[in-house]
C-alpha cells in the first residue's frame, strides 16, 4: 500500500519544458514563478480522483500542451478584435488583449474615465508595482492548480485602480481574443482594486477561433474595499476547439455590493472558477451564470463562496441548457465560518437537458460552522416541461420556436437578477448570447 | 403531544452520564490471536467449520484488501488504525453451539435483558399482541448467541438464522447471493469485512410470502480491543415482504473500537424490504475519548421490477460514522427510499448519506435526511443521485436539512447529482438553520422551559423520518434523540 511516485504525463512534461524556456523572458520576479510552478509540478494536472476536479479530468482531456503565444503584429490583433462582437452596443472604455498581450493601439488608454488609473501587468511585473501585493488575496485560490499555472506563466493583462469615492459611469471593457491557425496558450492576469466608496462596472469578453485547440488561462482578481459597488459581466465566447481555464476572485470588504454574471456558449471545454470571500460585514454578493452547450462540449462552473465575516448575504443562481452530447458541471460550495453569524446564503442550480446524450453533474455543497445562519441550496435537472410546450404549441407556435422561447426565459432569469432593469442595452448584450446560441441550434 | 412529553421526561431522568448501555459483561471469552493474516482467516473459518469455498472466498477478499488504500475522502478525522492490533474473533467460551436458550451462558442472557431485548419467547409474548411480535437474532461480539421464533418463521417458509448457520444449511442461497450486491473488492472496509466477517443475520423470504413478524438483530460489542465484523444478507423473493430492524450498543471504554459491517439486500420482482436501524454504539465521552468507529457498507439491490427498498436510520451513537445505505434501482419501476436522522453531540463525527442509482426505467427515489449537530461535533450529509442513459422517466426528490445547536459544531451537505437522461427529473433542496428565537419564544411563552422547548421543536423537525419507523422503534428513537441532545442547550 506504499504511495507510488507520480510519473509525469507527456503533457505535464511538455508544460515543464515550456516553463523552463519561458521563465527567463517573462517579466518580474522569477522566484515567485518558480514557487507557483512547483505547486503544479507537485500535483500535476488535476484528474477525476482530485475531488474539486472530479467532473473535469484535465489529465485525460489535455492531450497537447500548446506553447505560450508571442505578441501579435498590430494589424493581426486589430483584425481579430474587430471580429469579436461582444458588448459592441455598450459604450465603454475598451482594453484590448490579443493572444495574451495588451494591444495599446486598440485600447482607449488615453481616454480612461476620471479616477481610473491603469498599467499593463507586464509593466507592473517588470517594475515591481506596489499594487501587485494585492494579488493572491484569497488563499484557497492560490492553492488551485489553474491559478498556480497562471501565476507561473502570466505574461500580461492590466492592473486597474479606481480612486476612492469615484463613481465611474463608463464601463471598462476587457476584450480578450486569441487568433492563429496553430494552437497557443495564454496566461493573463488582471487586478482591479476598487478603493473605498467607489463604484465601477467591468465587462469581460473572450473570443477564440473555432476548431483550434487554444489554451487560454485567465485570472481576474478584484479587491473591493469598503462601501464599493461593483458589477462584473462576462461573456465566454471561446471557440469549439478551445480548452479554457478562467478564475475570478473577489475579496469583499464591508458594505460592498458585488455582482458577477458569466454567459458561456459553445466552448470546447471551459472551466470557470469563482472564489468570493466576505471579509467585511454587511456585504452582498451575487454570483450568476448561464451556460449553453451542444455537441461534445463541456463546461464546468466551480464556486467557492467563503463567509468569514458576519451579516453578509450571498446569492448564487446558475442555469444550464444542454443539447447534443454535451456535459454541464456545477460545483458550488458555500462555507460559513464560526464567526460569520447571521449569514444568509442561497444557492440554486437548474439544468435542462434537451437531448438524451446530454449529461449534467451538480454538486452544491454547504459547509457550516456558525449556528445562527440561514443557508439553503437547491439543484434540479430535467427536460423542458411538456405542459408548457403544449400550451405554446396550442397557440400556433411551432415546436422549435416554443422550445426556444422556453429556453430563453429559463436562461434569462440569471440576466434579470443581475442587470439593473433600466439598463436595456446591457440586458440585450447579454441575452444576445443566448439568442445567437438558440438560432444556431435551429 | 404525548410522545413529546414522554421524551422530555426521559431527558430529565437521564444522568449527566448519558450513555446507559455502557456496562460490560464479565464472561470468559475465547479469542483468536491478535492481528490479521491468512492464518487468522483460516482460524476464523475453521472455528465456524466452514466449507472450503467459503474459506477461499475470504482469502480472495483478504488478498484484494491488501492492495487497497484506506479511504480518506470522508469528512472525518481519526488517528490511523493499526489493523494488526485488533482481535478479529472473540466468542463466549461456553458458546459451543447452544441447542437452546438453556445452554446459553446466563450472563449473556442477563446482558440482553439489561438492554431490554428479551430472548425467551415466552417473555416476549407476555402482554404483546401476536402481530406485534419481533423475532430476534442476538449477536454478541463475533457470534450469534440466539435466534428466536425460528420455528414459527419456518412454518411460513421464512429462513431467519445466523449467516454462519446459513453457510451450512443453505449453501446454495448463500453462494448465489453473497457478494452480489457488495462485491468483495467494493471498498476498503467491505473487503476487510469479506475476509474476516464472523457472524450476522441471514434472511430469505420465499415468493409471495409476507413475513409474519418483524425480524430484528441486536448487535453487542463486549470484548476489549475487538473489532466487530458482521455480515447481513436479506433476500426477498418475488412478491414477498419483510421488515427488518437492527440495533446496536457497546460498553463504555477509553479505547476506540472498530465496527465494519456489510449489509446486502436483494429484492426480486414486486418484493419489498424495509430495513430500519437504530444505531447507538458508544459515542465516546465529552472529550472524545473512546467510542466506536462505525465504517459500514449497506446496499440494497432492487433487482426485480417494481421492487421497493426502504432504509430508515436513526444515528445517535459512534465516535465516527461512515455509512451510506444505498439503493441500486435496476428493475423497471423499482423504488428506493432513504429516511435518516443523524444526531451528533460531544466530539462525534458523522459522514453519512445515501446513494440512489437509477438504472431501470421509471424508477423513483426519495431521500429525507435530517442532521442535528450539537456540542463540538461534525455532521455531514453526503449523497449521490444518478440516472444512467437508459433510466428514462427516473424521478428523485431529495430534502436534507441540518440544524445546529451551539456554535462549536459543524453541519455540512455534499450532494452529488448526476443525470445522463433527459427525461429523468431530479430535485434537491437543502437548508441549514438554527432553532429560531421566535420559535423558542413562542413555545417558552406557553410555559415550557428552554430544554423542553428545544425537544419539542427538534421532534417536529425530525417528524417526517420518525413516521417511517416501525411502531416499536419510533418510540425508542424519540427517546434516543432526546438523550443525545441533553446538555446541548445554553
Amino acid at each position: 500500500m506504499a504511495d507510488m511516485e507520480r510519473i509525469n504525463t507527456p503533457v505535464e512534461t511538455a508544460i515543464a519544458e515550456h516553463f523552463a524556456g519561458a521563465k527567463a523572458v517573462l517579466p518580474g520576479d522569477a522566484g515567485a514563478r518558480e514557487t507557483a510552478f512547483a505547486r503544479f509540478a507537485e500535483a500535476g494536472l488535476p484528474h477525476r480522483r482530485v475531488e474539486e476536479w472530479k467532473y473535469t479530468d484535465l489529465r485525460s482531456v489535455m492531450r497537447e500542451a500548446a506553447p505560450l503565444a508571442p505578441a501579435l503584429a498590430d494589424d493581426d490583433a486589430v483584425a481579430a478584435l474587430e471580429a469579436s462582437p461582444w458588448f459592441a452596443g455598450i459604450e465603454a472604455a475598451r482594453i484590448a488583449i490579443a493572444n495574451g498581450h495588451v494591444v495599446a493601439s486598440a485600447s482607449d488608454f488615453a481616454d480612461l474615465p476620471e479616477g481610473v488609473s491603469l498599467e499593463t501587468t507586464a509593466q507592473a511585473l517588470a517594475s515591481g508595482h506596489p499594487d501587485l501585493a494585492a494579488l493572491g488575496a484569497i488563499p484557497e485560490a492560490s492553492e488551485n492548480i489553474a491559478y498556480a499555472l497562471n501565476s507561473a506563466f502570466m505574461s500580461d493583462g492590466v492592473v486597474i485602480r479606481v480612486a476612492a469615492g469615484t463613481k465611474v459611469e463608463t464601463p471598462l471593457h476587457l476584450r480578450f481574443v486569441i487568433t492563429g491557425d496553430s494552437a497557443v496558450a495564454t496566461a493573463t492576469r488582471t487586478l482591479v482594486i476598487v478603493e473605498k466608496g467607489a463604484s465601477v462596472t467591468l465587462l469581460e469578453s473572450h473570443d477564440s477561433a473555432d476548431d483550434v485547440a487554444h489554451q487560454p488561462n485567465n485570472v481576474v482578481e478584484i479587491v473591493a474595499e469598503d462601501e464599493t459597488e461593483i458589477a462584473h459581466f462576462r461573456i465566454d465566447g471561446h471557440g469549439s476547439g478551445a480548452q479554457a481555464l478562467s478564475t475570478l476572485t473577489a475579496h469583499l470588504g464591508a458594505h460592498v455590493a458585488f455582482d458577477t454574471l458569466n454567459m458561456i456558449a459553445r466552448p470546447g471545454l471551459v472551466r470557470h472558477q469563482v472564489f468570493m470571500t466576505f471579509a467585511g460585514e454587511h456585504s452582498k454578493g451575487g454570483v450568476r451564470g448561464a451556460t449553453m452547450l451542444g455537441e461534445r462540449q463541456h463546461a464546468d462552473t466551480t464556486l467557492f463562496v467563503n463567509h468569514v465575516a458576519p451579516h453578509c448575504e450571498s446569492r448564487e443562481l446558475f442555469k444550464t441548457a444542454l443539447d447534443g452530447n454535451a456535459t454541464g458541471v456545477f460545483q458550488g460550495r458555500i462555507a460559513v465560518a464560526k464567526e460569520a453569524q447571521k449569514t444568509d446564503g442561497q444557492m440554486m442550480s437548474a439544468a435542462v437537458l434537451l437531448s438524451d446524450g446530454a449529461t449534467m453533474n451538480n454538486k452544491p455543497e454547504l459547509e457550516i460552522f456558525a449556528d445562527d445562519v440561514l443557508c439553503a441550496h437547491g439543484a434540479t435537472c430535467g427536460e423542458l416541461d411538456d405542459d408548457l410546450l403544449f400550451y405554446l404549441m396550442a397557440r400556433g407556435i411551432p415546436r422549435p420556436e416554443a422550445e426556444a422561447l422556453l429556453i430563453e426565459s429559463f436562461l434569462g432569469e440569471t440576466v434579470e437578477e443581475a442587470v439593473d432593469e433600466t439598463d436595456e442595452a446591457m440586458r440585450e448584450a447579454l441575452m444576445g448570447v443566448a439568442r445567437t446560441w438558440l438560432a444556431a441550434r435551429g | 403531544m404525548p410522545a413529546v412529553q414522554e421524551t422530555i421526561d426521559r431527558v430529565k431522568e437521564i444522568d449527566v452520564d448519558q450513555y446507559k448501555y455502557g456496562f460490560e459483561t464479565i464472561i470468559e471469552m475465547e479469542k483468536a490471536p491478535k492481528g490479521l493474516n491468512e492464518d487468522i482467516i483460516r482460524f476464523i473459518s475453521a472455528k465456524k467449520n466452514e466449507p472450503e469455498w467459503m474459506l477461499e472466498w475470504r482469502l480472495d477478499a483478504y488478498r484484494r484488501w491488501l492492495t487497497m488504500q484506506e479511504p480518506d475522502w470522508a469528512r472525518v478525522n481519526y488517528p490511523k488504525i493499526d489493523f494488526n492490533d485488533l482481535y478479529y474473533y472473540a466468542a463466549p467460551k461456553s458458546n459451543e453451539a447452544p441447542k437452546s436458550l438453556d445452554e446459553v451462558d446466563p450472563e449473556i442472557l442477563k446482558t440482553y435483558e439489561k438492554l431490554g431485548i428479551p430472548l425467551r419467547e415466552q417473555e416476549m409474548l407476555a402482554g404483546i399482541a401476536p402481530e406485534n411480535r419481533v423475532a430476534v437474532d442476538a449477536v454478541f461480539d463475533s457470534v450469534s448467541v440466539a435466534t428466536t421464533f425460528k420455528k414459527e418463521l419456518a412454518e411460513a417458509g421464512v429462513i431467519f438464522c445466523s449467516i454462519s448457520e446459513a453457510v451450512h444449511e443453505h449453501p446454495e442461497l448463500v453462494k448465489k447471493y453473497l457478494g452480489t450486491v457488495v462485491p468483495k473488492s467494493d471498498n476498503f472496509y467491505a473487503s476487510l469485512n469479506s475476509a474476516v466477517f464472523t457472524d450476522g443475520s441471514f434472511v430469505y423470504v420465499p415468493p409471495g410470502v409476507r413475513c409474519p413478524m418483524e425480524l430484528s438483530t441486536y448487535f453487542r460489542i463486549n470484548e476489549k480491543e475487538t473489532g466487530q465484523f458482521e455480515r447481513t444478507l436479506i433476500i426477498a423473493d418475488k412478491g414477498s415482504y419483510v421488515s427488518y430492524l437492527e440495533g446496536c450498543t457497546a460498553p463504555q471504554r477509553d479505547e476506540n473500537q472498530l465496527h465494519a459491517a456489510v449489509v446486502e439486500l436483494v429484492a426480486l420482482d414486486d418484493a419489498e424490504i424495509k430495513y430500519s436501524t437504530v444505531q447507538n454504539w458508544y459515542p465516546g465521552d465529552a472529550q472524545g475519548k473512546g467510542g466506536i468507529y462505525n465504517f459500514v457498507t449497506k446496499r440494497g439491490d432492487c433487482r426485480g421490477k417494481n421492487s421497493i427498498i426502504t432504509w430508515t436510520q436513526v444515528e445517535t451513537g459512534s465516535a465516527i460514522t461512515w455509512k451510506y445505505p444505498s439503493c441500486i434501482l435496476r428493475g423497471d419501476g423499482s423504488r428506493g427510499e432513504f429516511y435518516s436522522i443523524a444526531v451528533s453531540n460531544g466530539r462525534q463525527q458523522i459522514d453519512s448519506g445515501t446513494k440512489m442509482i437509477h438504472l431501470g426505467k421509471n424508477t423513483t427515489s426519495r431521500i429525507i435526511s435530517k442532521g442535528i449537530s450539537a456540542g463540538h461535533s461534525e455532521n455531514t450529509y453526503r449523497g449521490l443521485v444518478s440516472a444512467h442513459r437508459k433510466a428514462s422517466g427516473a424521478r428523485n426528490f431529495t430534502n436534507c436539512d441540518s440544524l445546529l445547536i451551539g456554535n462549536n459544531c459543524g453541519a455540512h451537505t455534499v450532494p452529488y447529482i448526476e443525470s445522463k437522461n433527459a427525461s429523468a427529473r431530479f430535485e434537491h433542496e437543502a437548508t441549514t438553520s438554527k432553532i429560531s428565537d421566535e420559535q423558542l419564544f413562542y413555545v417558552m411563552q406557553r410555559g415550557l422551559d428552554e430544554e423542553e422547548a428545544v425537544a419539542l421543536i427538534v421532534n417536529g423537525f425530525v417528524k417526517d423520518v420518525l413516521q417511517k419507523l416501525p411502531m416499536e422503534f419510533a418510540v425508542e428513537a424519540q427517546k434516543l434523540i432526546s438523550i443525545s441532545l441533553e446538555g446541548s442547550v445554553g
